[in-house]
């Protein structure tokens, strides 16, 4: 076990999957010399290479349709977007063809091509830099979507990520870079929790909390509050996206009766709506209130002394809370 | 290895003996070997490139677009009757097409559009695998590497990042094989292609970027894409650029030559701009009579790229009967082939919808298929089940 941080916990994550297959190649605008603005790929260049860690011109869909094409050759690309807001030029390719060429050819083609993107708010940037677009992705068949909490998982995950054969969109929350945990950095892969399964970080019996990426640290802090006005959260952090781990989702339903689900990105069409409509037609009759949204707005991402405002903290979080229990809450009143 | 030292060179990279189209030429500069007329015309630089062509690799030529040629009008009869759900016709483009394809090698790789069915002929796809997608029995084709062509694709230009990434992994692969991106003169107008050709520079990645300016992007004539001659654009990326007689099949030849061996050598991409037109409509659901005069496709057919090999193969006695025997036999025998082919085509099963999305497993998607296998099995017969969900 090390202490690391997590940008450093990536890192060391990406430096074992360039050493472990020669078909790894890191791409993306300063990832090179300057080792990212965020500096999770600080050093790589200088050990492996400018042509398996390549500084590329400053075009999104060049990065991504070029990643295309080195996937057909037999590479496995690791792009990196350097902010959430900079991924849409790279979005016809990623939907067009990163998440349909394994369909469109019959399994033929297959296209391990990992998109890590910094995302998410909370570290007063200006505007396109606090964005959320995962829904985007978990929307499109043929992509699988992960967030990570936590440095270990971090560090795990991106390497399974690579692994993986098909594409995986790596979302890294931004404002929890310099966070630092403990990792092991010997865990067996495939002896690790595998990256399409939730985990139950804080076990509880009153109401299911779900969150991920930088929310996860949020939701953790909220139970622990809970816990002193004697109400008992169980956080999960869903760590895949797409798809959702439904198994441990359900199995926490039927126990808690409650669910309430937590994210930056807006409300509507977003992650929390996909997972209140499954998980009521899956466990309907196990619930005992409905499913509660505690979200970003349905705003463009605001300016930065505002996004406070925007972001769910703990005390919005444990007013959803109160919602799905139905103990007094801001809403009491207006629900019919 | 590419990195982007590689570009450090500049243009100037390109293999010794190799200097064609390394600098900016202007747009009147029609590189032409046979005139419409049927007349082998000299030019330096070019005839090298195609003095190992022999009489007998022309007749082959011949073959090879009077071929394509029948393949694209048995599709566009099987469209008409019913057996195919659209067709992109090629009519008037089989010299950009075959001229290229063959100058290419087995190892080198392509990335087609959906109109380059003679490309894809020559490297050896199937008649019938060409026309399956426009059947709607299946999404692509054929399997790109057991011909080193990749699945057509239908986004405009996105194709020519693919070839300019494919071209990078050979590069670091130590390998002398050459990507070859085709595309027409409305794809240039695209973000991916100006990136493409970015990256490519930068790199100095082997691809070829072989645009056919056929004239027409559906209704929007080439004026409209570009305000200067398309191969001109090229030096503005540091890319040498090359302008042909797209209808001439040798000059195509000598231009793809010369930009794949620049490619194997180190001197990094190219651009062709191949120029021809497009005699057909876009596809057959489009109307050309409603934005094309007439005229234009009169004067266009005088330089129709098969009379004109045909022209030459007689003014060299070579036009025997027994030659147009033999290629009029294969023309027949390739069209019964697709046409019985695409008839004969097995169709595809309900549950095939669900085939191939990811590689491993994912459970959401198996819950779907599993509840509309059950759903299909309620009906008894599936097949049946399957047919009324169509006619709904």
């Amino acid at each position: 076990m090390t202490k690391m941080t997590f940008a450093r916990a990536i890192n060391s994550g990406l430096r074992k999957s360039l050493e472990n297959d020669p078909k790894v190649i890191l791409m993306g605008e300063d990832i090179g010399a300057l080792g990212g603005v965020f500096r999770v790929t600080d050093g790589l260049q200088k050990d492996f290479g400018k042509h398996r860690v390549v500084d590329t011109p400053l075009a999104e869909s060049g990065i991504m349709g070029t990643a295309v094409g080195l996937a057909y050759r037999g590479y496995r690309p690791v792009v990196e977007i350097q902010f959430d807001g900079f991924i849409y030029p790279a979005f016809d390719q990623i939907v067009s063809q990163v998440a349909k060429m394994h369909y469109r050819t019959q399994g033929a083609v297959k296209m391990p091509i990992t998109i890590r993107v910094p995302f998410g708010g909370g570290i007063g940037s200006p505007e396109h830099h606090s964005e959320s677009p995962e829904a985007y992705f978990t929307h499109t068949s043929g992509l699988r979507v992960i967030s990570v909490s936590n440095p270990q998982d971090a560090h795990t995950m991106i390497q399974q990520a690579i692994a993986s054969d098909d594409p995986v969109l790596y979302f890294e929350p931004k404002r929890r870079y310099h966070d630092k945990g403990e990792v092991d950095e010997s865990l067996d892969l495939s002896a690790a929790l595998s990256m399409e399964k939730a985990r139950v970080v804080t076990e509880g019996k009153d109401v299911t909390l779900l969150a991920y990426g930088p929310l996860v640290k949020t939701a953790k802090d909220a139970a622990l509050a809970a816990a002193d006005e004697g109400i008992s959260i169980e956080v999960i952090d869903l760590r895949s996206l797409a798809p959702l781990d439904f198994a441990t989702l359900e199995a926490s339903v039927r126990k808690t009766g409650r669910l309430v689900v937590t994210h930056e990105a807006s409300q509507t069409g977003g992650i929390g709506a996909e997972i209140a409509a499954s998980i009521t037609e899956r466990c309907f009759y196990h619930l005992e209130a409905a499913p509660v949204r505690v979200t970003g707005f349905d705003v463009p991402y605001p300016y930065s002394k505002l996004e406070m405002h925007h972001l769910p903290g703990l005390d919005r979080i444990l007013d959803g809370v109160d919602r799905a229990l139905g103990r007094p809450n801001s809403l009491s009143g207006l629900e019919g | 290895m590419f990195t982007d030292d590689a570009g450090k060179g500049g243009i100037s990279a390109g293999g010794p003996g190799n200097s064609a189209g390394s600098n900016r030429r202007s747009g009147g500069d029609l590189v032409q070997l046979i005139t419409p007329g049927g007349e082998r015309v000299s030019h330096p630089e070019f005839d090298p490139w195609v003095q190992d062509v022999s009489d007998e690799q022309l007749g082959a030529l011949y073959e090879d677009m009077v071929v394509i040629r029948r393949i694209d009008a048995e599709a566009t009869a099987l469209q008409r009757q019913g057996e195919l759900a659209l067709w992109p016709p090629l009519l008037g483009q089989e010299a950009s097409q075959i001229g290229s394809a063959r100058a290419l090698r087995d190892d080198d790789f392509v990335f087609p559009s959906y109109r380059d069915n003679g490309v894809a002929y020559c490297r050896g796809v199937n008649p019938e695998d060409i026309v399956k997608a426009w059947r709607g029995n299946a999404l692509a084709g054929w399997d790109p590497y057991t011909v080193n062509v990749a699945t057509q694709q239908i986004i405009i230009g996105a194709q020519t990042l693919h070839a300019t990434g494919y071209a990078m992994g050979i590069q670091n692969d130590g390998a002398d094989s050459v990507a070859v991106a085709y595309f027409g003169d409305g794809a240039t107008s695209e973000g991916d292609v100006n990136e493409a050709l970015v990256f490519a520079a930068s790199f100095q990645s082997p691809v070829v970027f072989f645009c056919q300016n056929n004239h027409w992007a559906i209704s929007e004539p080439v004026r409209l894409q570009s305000h200067i001659q398309i191969a001109d654009r090229a030096a503005g990326f540091g890319v040498p650029s090359m302008r042909v007689d797209g209808n001439d099949v040798l000059a195509v030849m000598a231009a793809t030559r010369i930009a794949t061996d620049r490619a194997r050598h180190g001197g990094g991409p190219t651009f062709i701009e191949a120029v021809t037109y497009r005699m057909g409509p876009h596809t057959t659901a489009d109307d050309p009579t409603r934005y094309r005069d007439a005229n234009e496709l009169e004067d266009w057919a005088a330089k129709d790229p098969i009379a004109r090999l045909k022209s030459l193969l007689e003014r060299k006695g070579l036009l025997t009967a027994q030659l147009e025997t033999a290629v009029a036999a294969k023309a027949d025998a390739v069209a019964k082939a697709l046409r019985s082919g695409t008839i004969n085509m097995p169709e595809p099963q309900p549950m095939d919808i669900f085939k191939h999305v990811y590689s491993t497993p994912h459970s959401p998607l198996e819950r779907q298929q599993d509840h509309y296998s059950r759903y299909l099995a309620s009906f008894g017969d599936p097949a049946e089940a399957a047919t009324e969900e169509g006619a709904r």
